[in-house]
C-alpha cells in the first residue's frame, strides 16, 4: 500500500476537468488497494469455487485419478442423486429439522421478554442463556453424548428413578436420534436468538405501551398487539437465518452419531461431506453441493420478496 | 411504598425465580462437565449426581490431558496460533474493504460490492470440493496458512465494518484530503480510531468462530500434528474411549479460554450480535 497524494495547489481553474478526471483515477486505484485483498481472497476462495462446483457436478471423476481423467456426463449426477434413498432420506431428515426453528424462535422470544422487562439480574441471565453459544459444538456433543448416555446417562438415571421403565435410548435410537440433535440444536441456538430479540424489544417506543396502559390493556393484549407485531421484522430475520442454518448443521452429526444410527440423522451436508471426503465421489458430492446452494438461494430470494411483502411496523 | 410496586415487586422476584429454575438448564451441562473433570473416573456416572466430587482427582486429569499420551499443549497451541493470525488478518482485510467501499468514491466499488456480498449467501459447504481440489492444487491443503486463509476473507466483517465507516461524515475525510492527507494517512489516522469499537467487536467474534471451528480443520488438515484443539478432542474421545472424566476435563480445557474471552468481551459481543441481527 502506498500513500496517494491528491493533487492541490494547481493552478485554480486551470483545465478543471481533466484534474478532475486524474483525480478520479487517483481515487480508483486507492479503491482498488483498499478493497485488493478482500477482491482477491473472495475471487479465489469463493467464486472461483462457485463456478467450478457447477462444472463438476456434470462430471464422473475420482479426483485421485488425476485431472486428465474428468469425464463430462450432463446430468447423470443429479438423476441418480434424486433416485438415491439415502439422500433423498437425508433431505427428509433436513425437513424435520425446520421444525426445530419456530421452536426456538418461541422459546427465544418468551426468554427476551422476560429478561427486558420481567426479572432481576439481567446480566446474568443474559450470560447464562449465551453460554452454549460461546462454546464449541465439538466440547458441547461430548458432553450430551455423556448425559444422554443410554444405560449410565444422567438423563436416563433420572428419568428410570422416576419410575419410566424404558426411557428412550436417544441418540443409539433411530427413531430419537433426529430429536435428540434437535434438542441439543434448540439449546444452543436460544442464546443468539434471544440476544437479538433482546435488541428488537429496545427498539420498541415506549408510548405505544403507556397508550395501551391507558386503555386499560393487560399483559396479554399488550404482547398481542404491541410486541408480537413489533417483532415482525426481527422474527423474519431470525427465521431465515435459522432455516439456513438448519441446512448446514454439521458439526452436531460429526461429533455426535456420523448420520447414524440407520441414516436416521444423515442429513444433506454430512452426506455431501461423506461421498466427497470419504468416499472421494466427486461428481455426487457436487451435484448434492448445487442443491444446497439452490435451497439456500431460494429461501435468501424469499427473505428479499418477504421482508417487502409480510413485515408490518 | 405504595401497594402495587410492592405487588409489582413480589411478581418480578418470583418471575426471576422461575427464570433461574430455567436458566439452570442451560448451565447443568457445563457443571457436570466441570465437576466430572475433577472426578476419579468409577464416580461419573453416580446416581445421584454428586456434584461435588468425594475424591478429587482433579490434578492428575489435567495433568493427563495436557501433558500426558496425547498432550494437549500442542494442539493448544496450534489453536491459539491459527485463531490469534485468523483473527487479525480477517480484521485487517475486512477493515480495508470496508473503508474502501465505503469511503472511497470510484464507480467500481458500487459494483464490486455487491458482487462481494452476493457470495455472502454461497454456504461454505457448497463449495467445499473446489476448495479442497484447489488447495492440494497449490499446496496449501494440510497447512495452517491454509486454515488462515479460509477464515480471513469475511464478506460478513466488511459488511458490518462498512455500516460504521459509513457512519464518519464525509467532512472529515475531506478536510484531511484537503490537508493533503491520502487515503492511506486517513485510514490509519482518522477512520481506524473511530470504528475501533467495531472492530474489537468483530475481532471477539472472528476469535470464538475461529476457536470452536471444526469443519474447515476436519477437512484442510491430515497431519495429527498440525490438529486444532476441535479436531484433537475428537481424536482424544477416540483414543481415550470410555474415560469419561479426562474428555470431560479436554472440553473444559478447550471452553475456558472463550468463556474468559467472552466474560471480558461480554458487552461487545452482545452489542455486536444484536446490532448485526437488526441490521441484517
Amino acid at each position: 500500500m502506498q500513500t496517494i497524494k491528491t493533487a492541490t495547489g494547481a493552478k485554480p481553474a486551470a483545465a478543471p476537468k481533466r484534474r478532475g478526471s486524474r483525480l478520479q483515477t487517483k481515487e480508483t486505484i486507492a479503491g482498488f488497494l483498499f478493497i485488493g485483498p478482500m477482491l482477491i481472497g473472495v475471487t479465489v476462495l469463493t467464486l472461483i469455487p462457485i463456478i467450478a462446483i457447477f462444472f463438476l457436478s456434470l462430471a464422473d471423476w475420482n479426483f485421485v485419478t488425476g485431472i486428465q481423467h474428468i469425464k463430462f456426463i450432463g446430468f447423470d449426477n443429479f438423476e441418480r442423486l434424486f433416485q438415491d434413498d439415502k439422500f433423498l432420506k437425508s433431505m427428509r431428515n433436513n425437513a424435520t429439522f425446520l421444525l426445530a426453528v419456530p421452536i426456538y424462535l418461541a422459546i427465544s422470544m418468551f426468554l427476551a421478554i422476560m429478561i427486558d422487562k420481567y426479572v432481576y439480574m439481567k446480566s446474568f441471565f443474559k450470560v447464562a442463556y449465551f453460554m452454549p453459544y460461546i462454546s464449541s459444538i465439538v466440547a458441547v456433543a461430548i458432553v450430551w453424548q455423556v448425559l444422554f448416555h443410554p444405560s449410565a446417562g444422567p438423563v436416563n438415571q433420572a428419568l428410570m428413578s422416576l419410575g419410566i421403565e424404558n426411557p428412550p435410548k436417544w441418540i443409539a435410537d433411530p427413531k430419537y436420534a433426529l430429536p435428540s440433535l434437535m434438542m441439543i440444536a434448540i439449546w444452543t441456538a436460544i442464546g443468539f436468538n434471544m440476544i437479538v430479540y433482546i435488541a428488537g424489544l429496545q427498539s420498541i417506543p415506549k408510548d405505544l405501551y403507556e397508550a395501551a396502559e391507558i386503555d386499560g390493556a393487560g399483559t396479554w393484549v399488550k404482547f398481542k398487539s404491541i410486541t408480537f407485531p413489533q417483532l415482525s421484522s426481527t422474527t423474519f430475520f431470525l427465521l431465515i437465518t435459522g432455516i439456513i442454518s438448519t441446512f448446514k448443521v454439521f458439526d452436531l452429526i460429526a461429533v455426535m452419531t456420523k448420520g447414524g444410527p440407520l441414516n436416521s440423522t444423515n442429513m444433506i451436508v454430512w452426506n455431501l461431506y461423506e461421498s466427497a471426503f470419504v468416499n472421494l465421489k466427486i461428481g455426487p458430492a457436487s451435484a448434492m453441493s448445487v442443491v444446497l446452494f439452490f435451497c439456500v438461494l431460494a429461501i435468501t430470494l424469499l427473505q428479499w420478496v418477504g421482508q417487502k411483502k409480510w413485515v408490518n411496523y | 411504598m405504595t401497594t402495587t410496586t410492592r405487588t409489582a415487586k413480589v411478581r418480578k422476584g418470583i418471575l426471576t425465580a422461575i427464570m433461574f429454575a430455567i436458566s439452570v438448564l442451560f448451565l447443568m451441562p457445563f457443571l457436570w462437565m466441570l465437576s466430572a473433570s475433577f472426578k476419579i473416573e468409577a464416580e461419573v456416572f453416580t446416581y445421584p449426581i454428586k456434584w461435588i466430587p468425594s475424591q478429587w482427582h482433579m490434578i492428575e486429569n489435567y495433568k493427563e490431558v495436557w501433558v500426558g499420551k496425547f498432550p494437549f499443549y500442542k494442539y493448544y497451541w496450534n489453536t491459539v496460533k491459527v485463531t490469534v493470525l485468523t483473527t487479525v488478518i480477517s480484521c485487517t482485510v475486512s477493515a480495508l474493504a470496508a473503508y474502501g467501499f465505503s469511503k472511497i468514491q470510484f464507480a467500481a466499488g458500487k459494483y464490486l460490492f455487491l458482487i462481494v456480498l452476493a457470495t455472502y449467501m454461497i454456504p461454505q459447504q457448497a463449495i467445499l470440493v473446489p476448495q479442497f481440489l484447489l488447495y492440494r492444487q497449490i499446496q496449501l491443503f494440510d497447512s495452517h496458512l491454509g486454515l488462515i486463509m479460509l477464515g480471513s476473507f469475511s464478506v460478513l466483517g466488511t459488511f458490518m465494518l462498512r455500516q460504521f465507516f459509513m457512519g464518519i461524515h464525509n467532512e472529515f475525510i475531506e478536510s484531511a484530503k484537503i490537508d493533503g492527507a491520502g487515503h492511506w494517512r486517513i485510514f490509519w489516522r482518522i477512520a481506524f480510531p473511530l470504528v475501533r469499537p467495531a472492530i474489537a467487536t468483530y475481532a471477539i467474534l472472528r476469535f470464538i468462530w475461529t476457536w470452536n471451528d471444526y469443519q474447515n480443520p476436519l477437512i484442510f488438515l491430515r497431519t495429527d500434528a498440525l490438529y486444532t484443539i476441535q479436531l484433537a478432542m475428537q481424536k482424544f474421545t477416540t483414543i481415550n474411549g470410555e474415560f469419561y472424566s479426562l474428555m470431560m476435563a479436554a472440553a473444559v480445557s478447550a471452553i475456558l479460554p472463550l468463556l474468559i474471552v467472552f466474560i471480558i468481551g461480554q458487552k461487545s459481543v452482545i452489542e455486536g450480535i444484536a446490532l448485526g441481527g437488526v441490521k441484517g
